[in-house]
This record gives structure tokens, sequence and C-alpha cells, in this order.
């Protein structure tokens, strides 16, 4: 008889050990909108139609009792159904993000929040899990349809796991960019803007700029007869690009090719890369998200002045 | 920082009881180019009600703010109880409860999960706010909006359900800007009951209000901010003192009100005047013995007058008539 009861006592006292009261209130709220609803049928529909577009144009011939099997095309299926994945993810990660700290102020609840005793890293991280959080239900939810690619073989669960972790650190980096965002910038709109400009440019700006550059540098040596300066080190720029890291995971050769451009004169044809590309990426986006998360936690208030305080003191 | 050493800073204070409220001396703040406090003296005393008047944009909201933790003075020392708002802004924010002028609700709480969020934020145990929010409900009148969803409430409903909020943690000090703005008489008159009780509690109470007049008979003391300075501070007595001393009178004649205005001019005890059709408006620093007097005068000149009487001023606009021009930067 105790049972129920206790458990009842329990629910409540757990939720309140493991769940600060504004991540309780972002978990809430959110879910409370029809917005998270048709946030999550949009994403499921956009996805869905995509994977099976791809089946769709590319006949994959799966017929039971023919035994076609092509594992090379199942691969194919895999890493186009996990950049366009990345590509939502990019598309959301800001939107969900941008506006956890301006929208507050534009609705004037932050002050009543920042008068409370919660502190600075836990309003901002409780902002930020929250809307991984829903993030994460969202790639979650698709995990069915990315199980299609295990019908036709080729990938294992493995490897769907590795690109589910890529995606929650993307989500993490890009998320913590767009609380960055709004924590510093008053308007929303504004934040929003910033932050799918960052993120256009890391996807699609980083690639163009490898490109572009790596065409320049090509044309102005081509009448050059002495051996050329190693310009490899424009591959960096591809390591910042989340669908270039991703894809580096699953083609380790992509790495070696992209820092290879810089010896296309014939000078090192079987040159390694200094580093992987997703590698790089880990590195440097891990690097950006504590400097964005710390200066967030940083100005979400009144900042004492130092040299005031010297004075003072 | 922290919590020991913002209590060591207390120690060092006189005794609780006879240690201010609020210090602030020499408060200075800077948007800019704009210069919203000037080297701002104020001590409020433990219990008071302490009304703060003056025009927008005179530095209010600014003054409170910095109280609230939520800006930075750019000079001058601010002490709540004793501890230093910038060194300890933690510390302070357990003591204050502060309304802003205009605020926001998260619609999708119901009222109770409402004060639950800010009691949790604020370091309340489930247990203690379970019997808590109840009583504070009774006290802004919501009890019986309980279970109803905030964007259901109306303005005046929310503007007592943002004072329970401020209330959750037992704050010894209410930071109160605004708290009727936009509301109608009867919620006015509301607010006006919830805060005689809140001064019944022993709360120390900072209120900026426009229903300032409503509020005299429960406010201790009032401050007159104008252009980020600090011009008047005392007891509502010594107010109403200076006041008295200045009484504006309301003469309506029946024609010729240019010649009377030049035939006031040259009275005794009457300052500064405006004519408006045929309605005279002046200062009046004389007795109701002078006053009769001034009428006979005015009678005996020929003078028709239809209306002579007190102008149904409140205690904000008339302190503001008086003290026009003297916060203006020389």
């Amino acid at each position: 008889m105790n049972g129920p009861s206790s458990a009842k006592r329990l629910l409540p006292e757990l939720r309140t050990r493991l769940i600060n009261p504004v991540l309780g209130k972002e978990f809430t709220l959110r879910m409370r909108t029809p917005r998270s609803m048709w946030a999550l049928l949009f994403y499921l529909a956009s996805i869905g139609i995509l994977a099976f577009g791809f089946l769709y144009v590319f006949q994959i011939d799966y017929v039971i009792g023919t035994t076609v099997f092509d594992p090379g095309r199942s691969r194919t299926m895999f890493l186009f159904i996990s950049i366009a994945q990345l590509g939502l993810i990019a598309f959301m990660t800001p939107g969900l993000t941008a506006g956890v700290v301006s929208g507050e102020r534009e609705k004037q609840t932050l002050n009543l929040l920042l008068v409370t005793q919660q502190s600075s890293t836990s309003i901002i991280l409780s902002k930020l899990v929250s809307s991984l959080s829903f993030m994460t239900l969202l790639v979650i939810s698709t995990v069915p349809v990315f199980s299609i690619v295990f019908l036709f073989g080729g990938i294992s669960p493995g490897q769907v796991g590795t690109v589910f972790a890529f995606y929650l650190f993307t989500m993490l980096s890009f998320g913590s960019f767009g609380v960055l965002f709004s924590t510093l910038m008053k308007r929303t709109m504004l934040s929003v803007i910033t932050s799918y400009g960052l993120t256009l440019f890391m996807y699609g700006g980083t690639a163009f700029l490898f490109l572009i550059l790596n065409l320049i540098i090509e044309n102005g040596l081509s009448g050059q007869t002495s051996a050329p300066a190693y310009y490899g080190w424009i591959g960096y720029l591809m390591g910042l690009n989340p669908a270039a890291a991703l894809v580096s995971i699953f083609e380790p050769g992509l790495s070696d090719s992209i820092f290879r451009a810089g010896w296309r004169l014939g000078m090192a044809n079987s040159a390694n890369a200094p580093i992987q590309l997703w590698q790089e990426y880990f590195i440097v986006y891990s690097v950006l998200t504590v400097i964005a998360i710390l200066l967030s936690i940083r100005r979400i208030r009144p900042v004492p002045n130092r040299k005031r305080k010297k004075v003072a003191g | 920082m922290t919590e020991p050493m913002a209590r060591a800073e207390a120690l060092e204070q006189p005794d609780s009881a006879d240690r201010p409220m609020v210090e602030i001396r020499g408060l200075t703040k800077r948007f800019g180019q704009f210069q919203a406090l000037r080297s701002i003296d104020l001590t409020i005393r433990r219990g008071t009600v302490f009304g703060f008047i003056g025009p927008n944009g005179a530095g209010k909201s600014t003054t409170m703010a910095i109280l609230a933790t939520l800006l930075l003075p750019d000079d001058g020392i601010v002490r709540i109880d004793g501890i230093d708002v910038t060194e300890h802004p933690k510390e302070v924010r357990k003591r204050i409860g502060y309304m802003p002028d205009f605020f926001g609700v998260y619609d999708q709480f119901r009222t109770t999960e409402y004060l639950h969020f800010y009691g949790a934020s604020c370091g309340i145990p489930r247990a203690e706010r379970e019997a808590l929010i109840p009583q504070l409900l009774e006290l802004v009148n919501l009890s019986d909006k309980k279970d109803a969803y905030v964007d259901t409430l109306s303005r005046g409903m929310k503007q007592r359900l943002c004072l329970a909020r401020c209330l959750v943690h037992d704050p010894d000090l209410l930071i109160l800007d605004e708290p009727a703005s936009g509301l109608d008489p009867r919620a006015r008159i509301e607010m006006r009951e919830i805060m005689k009780e809140l001064k019944a509690m022993g709360k120390t109470i900072i209120i900026s209000s426009h229903i300032l007049p409503e509020l005299a008979e429960m406010v201790d003391e009032i401050g007159v901010i104008e252009q980020g300075r600090m011009i008047a501070q005392g007891s509502v007595a010594d107010i109403q003192h200076r006041l008295q001393a200045g009484r504006i009178l309301e003469l309506r004649l029946a024609g010729r009100a240019e010649e009377a205005a030049l035939l006031l001019e040259g009275e005794p005890h009457v300052g500064r005047l405006m004519v408006e059709g045929q309605l005279i408006r002046f200062q009046f620093a004389g007795g109701d013995e002078e006053q009769a007097e001034l009428l006979v005068r005015l009678v005996e000149r020929g003078f028709r007058p239809i209306a002579f009487s007190e102008a149904q001023t409140n205690l904000e606009d008339v302190f503001l008539e008086m003290t026009k021009g003297i916060g203006v930067e020389a």
C-alpha cells in the first residue's frame, strides 16, 4: 500500500534533484506549445521525404527473392541521409537557441529571472540543455528512418551511433553559438540572423573559400617552373566544415585528398593529411564551444568594471 | 565571494536593527553620453515605506535597477542591509523582492506553477512552497485563480501575481517600480490595500508610483528625483509643510481675467501665475485669512469670481511644480 504513495513523493524529489527550476520551466513551457509538435512533424516529414526520395530516385534494387545486394549503394544512401540530417540540424539549431536569452529579454521576463538565486551558469546551461534536449528528441525520432539502411546492409549500428554522436556535438557547438549571440544581442531577430549567418558560413562559406583559394593559387602557379610553396594549409578550412568533417569519419581518404590539394603539381602525391578533418573539427569546435558558453555566462548579468573596483579598493 | 564575506561585511556595520535597510552614497550612472544619476545620496530606515517620485526619465527606475543588482553603478556605494550590491549581489538578491515597471509572465504556466517556479529559483524547498503559495495567493486576492493559466489573468491580476512572486522568498526589502501603472481605479485600490498589509508585516518598501497621493497615508518618507538628482527627501509631514507654504489656488472669473492677473501679480503672497481663458492658477503662500482678504479685494475692484478654491492637484504634481528647474544642470 505504501509503494505508490512513496513513489509519488519520490518522483518530485528526484525531479528537484536532477532538474533545476530553470530547466524544469524550459521543458514544461516548450512542450506546452503546439510549435514543438509542428517542429517535430516538419522535421520527420523532411527527413522522411529525403530518405524515401533517395530510394525512389536511385531505385535501390532490393527485391525479395532476386538476391540483389549492393552495400556500396546502401553506404551512399547512409551518407546522403546523414548529410541531409546534418543540414536539418544546421537549419533547426539557430532557430531553437538564438532566442533563448534575448526572447526572455523581449518578453520582459529576464530581469525577473536574474533577481532570483539562480546562478548565471545555471540559467545559461539550462537554456542550452533544454534546447539541445528538444533537438535530441528530433534527431532520435529519425532513428527509424536511418534504420532503412540496415535493410540493405553495408552499415553497422556502430556507424549510425558515431553519426548520432557527431550530431550531438555539432548541436552543442552551434547551440552554444546561438546562446552566445542571444545573450550579447538585445534583439532576437538580430541574434537569429547572426546565428544563421555563421552557420551558413561554416557549412557553405568554408567549402567555397577552400575551392576559390585552391583555384586562385593553382592558377597563380601554373606558369611557374620552380617548386611552388606548399599551400596545403587551405585544407584546414575544410576541417571547419561540419559536412566535410562528418564524411571524413567514414571516408578517411577525404582528409588526405583535401590536404593533398597543395601538392597537385606533382610534388608529393602520397602525402598524408597532417590531421583528419573530423579531428580538427572536434578540437576547434570544442574550444569555441567552451568560449561561447563561458562568455554567455559572463555576459548575462552586468560585469563589474575591474578598473573601478581597483580604484575603490 | 561569499556568503561568509558578505555576512562579515554586514556584521561590521552597526547592529542589524539600527542598520539602514538602504544606504546610497554618491551614486552615479551614465548610459553613454546620458547622465542618468548624478551623485545620489539616500538612506532608508528598516520598516520604512519610501515613496519615490519624479517625472519619466528622472532616474527612478535606474536607481531601483541598481538596487535590484540588474545594473552596476559607475560610481558610488550602494548597500542593502549593510551589504554592497556590487560586491555581493547574490546575498543582496536574497533580501530583495523586485517588481519592475514593465514585466512579462510565462503565459503557459498556471498561477500556482508560476509561483512554484520562482520559489524554486529562490531556493525554497518544495514542501515549504506547498504551504506558502496558497497564503501568498490569499494575500494578493488570487486564491480563486490558483489553477488558471497566467495568460487568462487581467492586467491587475498579473500585477498582483508579480507582487506575490516578489514575496515568495520573504524578502526584507520590496522594490516596486510603478506597481499600479496601467491599472483601473478598482485595481489600484486593491493594490493599495495589499501595500497596507505589507507595511503591517514590517517590510521595508520602496515604491515609485503615480498613485503616490493615494498612498500618502501609508508612505513614511518621500524622495523627489529630477534629472538624476535627488532634489528633496524627507518625511511626509515635512513635505506637506513645505507644500502648504505654496498652495495652488484657482480663480475662475466671469470676465477680465487678464486684468485680474495683473492685479494678482502685485498682491503679497502670490507667486507664479498662469492664465487659461477665464481661469487663473497661482501659487499662494498665505493662509486662509489672507486668502479671504484677497477675494474681498478682487470683488471690491469689480471682478466677478465664479469660483475661488484650492486646486485639486496631487502631491506629485505640486511638488514637481514647486521644484521645477532645481535639477537643471547649471
